[in-house]
């Protein structure tokens, strides 16, 4: 299904898989002990819309608290979003109750950042690999025990952990060993788009390399979609094909990854990637960083207009009065921010 | 340059119910009056403990400390630190040496408010009077960064921001212009554009007032931008430790190799799957009787298996516990 929204270069003509349309989480703020009465909202997610092409990585990344989390959670239907529409290919998530979203279910999976909480500690590997096909085998009654236990064998193969380790408990497992685990689970049902939320944050740069390697390695054999969610830019610059920037619920731009971080539209792209240290001495050393100065606001009380403009080195008065529109500024190259033009108008000088 | 600080072959171990913990097996450095000293290392690997442990903040039992020592140099009398008594210590903890911990929120006192607790050095080690304290601790929220300091005096930590808190607890190291300040993964917890502002406080203090900084961390992008020498631990082993340049150019021990080539970098766009280091750090329940690194070392051979390596010199200013030398791809020749 081509997006008439895009044109057509070589790999718009991807299939679109998942569509995420005017997406919107907001948490009621409550008041009161018995007779509870809303006094206000987080707008956790407000207002997002993006497509994830089929067998591409999106990135997205933001400081914490900037709503990539509940994105993934909300495009998952783990939580309900407030509004929008979500798609997974042509059927609508968000129309859809429990028990028909329960038949998707094995079509999309999640695979979250804390590998203890997300593993139970009184399960056996193979039980928690296992557990998704019990769950979902009644749809083709086919899994026999001996079927299940070797395709578990084949799922721990298959992310890289021992076979003969499928009666051992999750506490015997590292925590790079306990993430393939998680990966394993996602994979047990043979899905097409896997949720990543900061899968590599909590584990150290030598097992990090590893579990990124794994996931490109699974991308290339099993054709999956990732949305990978991470804090990390220079991780998220490496496993993405294209890369979303978060700020305060919103998306300030999302485009082709080598586009994004070689010429960046909006203001806070170009901060956040002049914020991450380069482990180069002598770069380090001659580089000029754009500082921001402050913190990200409180997403209860966003600023008016554009929500970055608190902390832009480049906001006029217009950006405290009206809030910028997300829009296509070059071809597939989307910021929301009212200097960015084809013409480098959003370019921060640097210091 | 004068040494400040000089630790020798310290040995620490972790006696738990499970079994001892051999934390750190003969760490030896020097630091330089003046420069910035990194010490990198994943989670376990003891950055720490060593610096914890010179300042008596782990609890013994259940550390023990087996042997070394950490000699500290004023005026050019070295004091080991390691054998001080309780008092002794009180005396340099936040006067001589100052300590700021990674989780602010936890380090600070939840029931005191913030300028109460920048003044109380001031007044435990400079001997000022309450009136002094306050003025000078408002000086300090200011001179870290932290807008409306008068009426942030006080404030409690709840009502700071994560990178204010921090400010306020570089206040509190600094309080008293101690000659040595050691930051333990003080950006860790913090967002990317957070940390790149304490970084840059860190540096402007550290320039202004001349300080010697000890600078723990495992991210060796924040390293490549404040340190002047960085010594990178393993599995409680100093594997290597060289001036900066030479580290990122040279990396002499095959750890240090493989960490920097499995790090992804913002200014490579390349597709190439990241170089990981295979397997997991080992078990540090026994003690180590060969090189820590051995089981997941691509240069491993019979050697490595047999004694533990000492510090070979690898260029200047530039040592590394390892056997085979990378730069002429051969097993070192020595006896």
């Amino acid at each position: 299904m081509p997006d008439p929204a895009t044109p057509c270069g070589a790999d718009n003509r991807k299939e679109i898989l998942v569509r995420v349309k005017g997406l919107k989480k907001h948490f009621p703020i409550l008041r009161g002990l018995i007779w509870q009465r809303q006094v206000g909202a987080v707008k956790a997610v407000d207002d997002v819309s993006f497509d994830i092409r089929r067998g591409e990585t999106l990135g997205v990344v933001g400081e914490s608290g900037c709503g990539k989390s509940t994105t993934g959670r909300a495009i998952l239907q783990l939580q309900r979003p407030s509004a929008g529409k979500i798609f997974l290919g042509d059927q609508e998530l968000t129309a859809l109750g429990e028990p028909e979203l329960r038949k998707l279910r094995p079509r999309m999976q999640m695979i979250f950042q804390d590998s203890y909480d997300s593993l139970n500690p009184r399960q056996s590997v193979g039980q928690i690999i296992a557990e998704p096909m019990v769950i979902h085998g009644d749809q083709n009654r086919t899994l026999s025990r001996q079927h299940m236990r070797n395709r578990v064998a084949e799922l721990l193969d298959l992310v890289g952990l021992n076979p003969n380790h499928i009666s051992r408990f999750s506490h015997e497992f590292s925590g790079g060993q306990r993430q393939r685990i998680n990966i394993a689970r996602a994979l047990s049902l043979n899905p097409e788009f896997i949720v990543c939320d900061e899968p590599i944050s909590a584990l150290d740069v030598s097992i990090q390399a590893q579990v990124v390697n794994l996931f490109k390695d699974l991308q290339r054999r099993l054709g999956l979609t990732y949305l990978f969610i991470a804090h990390d830019l220079s991780m998220v610059q490496h496993i993405s094909d294209r890369v979303a920037v978060m700020y305060l619920g919103r998306i300030m731009e999302l485009a082709d990854r080598d586009e994004l971080f070689d010429a960046p539209l909006h203001p806070y792209t170009q901060c956040l990637m002049s914020a991450v240290p380069i482990p180069d001495p002598k770069k380090e050393r001659n580089r000029r960083r754009i500082t921001l100065t402050g913190e990200v606001p409180s997403p209860a009380h966003p600023p008016r207009g554009c929500v970055f403009h608190t902390r832009c080195p480049l906001a006029e008065d217009i950006c405290s009065d009206k809030t910028p529109a997300y829009r296509e500024i070059l071809p597939d190259h989307f910021a929301a921010c009212h200097f960015a033009d084809d013409k480098g108008g959003s370019r921060i000088q640097e210091p | 340059m004068s040494t400040i600080l000089s630790v020798r072959d310290l040995t620490l171990r972790f006696h738990t119910f499970d079994g001892v913990v051999h934390a750190l097996n003969g760490i030896s450095f020097d630091v330089q009056a003046g420069e910035t000293l990194a010490i990198v290392g994943e989670s376990g690997s003891g950055k720490s403990v060593t610096m914890m442990s010179l300042l008596h903040l782990l609890p013994m039992p259940p550390a023990r400390i087996a042997r070394g020592e950490a000699l500290f140099y004023t005026n050019g009398t070295p004091t080991d630190l390691l054998k001080m008594s309780r008092a002794d210590m009180h005396r340099v903890r936040g006067a001589q040496i100052g300590y700021i911990f990674q989780d602010a929120l936890s380090a600070l006192n939840p029931v005191m408010t913030v300028g109460r607790q920048i003044g109380e050095s001031l007044v435990m080690h400079l001997g000022m009077d309450a009136e002094t304290a306050r003025k000078r601790a408002i000086d300090l929220l200011d001179d870290v960064g932290i807008p409306g300091a008068r009426a942030r005096y006080r404030n409690y930590p709840h009502q700071f921001s994560g990178g204010m808190r921090q400010r306020a607890m570089i206040a509190i190291a600094i309080a008293c212009n101690p000659r040595m300040v050691i930051a333990d993964e003080p950006t860790t917890a913090l967002d990317v554009t957070v940390q790149a502002q304490i970084v840059e406080l860190a540096k402007r203090i550290q320039r202004e007032r001349g300080m010697t900084v000890v600078w723990i961390t495992h991210d060796l992008g924040v390293v490549a931008g404040i340190a002047d020498r960085v010594l990178v631990m393993y599995a409680g082993c100093p594997v290597e430790i060289a001036p900066v340049d030479d580290l990122y150019d040279h990396p002499q021990h095959p750890y240090t190799r493989g960490l920097l080539s499995a790090l992804p970098r913002l200014d490579d766009r390349s597709r190439r799957d990241l170089a990981s280091i295979q397997g997991a750090p080992p078990d540090m329940m026994a003690s180590p009787r060969h090189c820590q690194f051995a089981w997941r070392c691509p240069y491993v051979f019979d050697r490595c298996w047999k004694a533990v390596p000492p510090y070979y010199p690898a260029g200047k200013g530039h040592a590394t516990q390892c056997f085979y030398d990378l730069e002429n791809g051969r097993p070192r020749t020595d006896a």
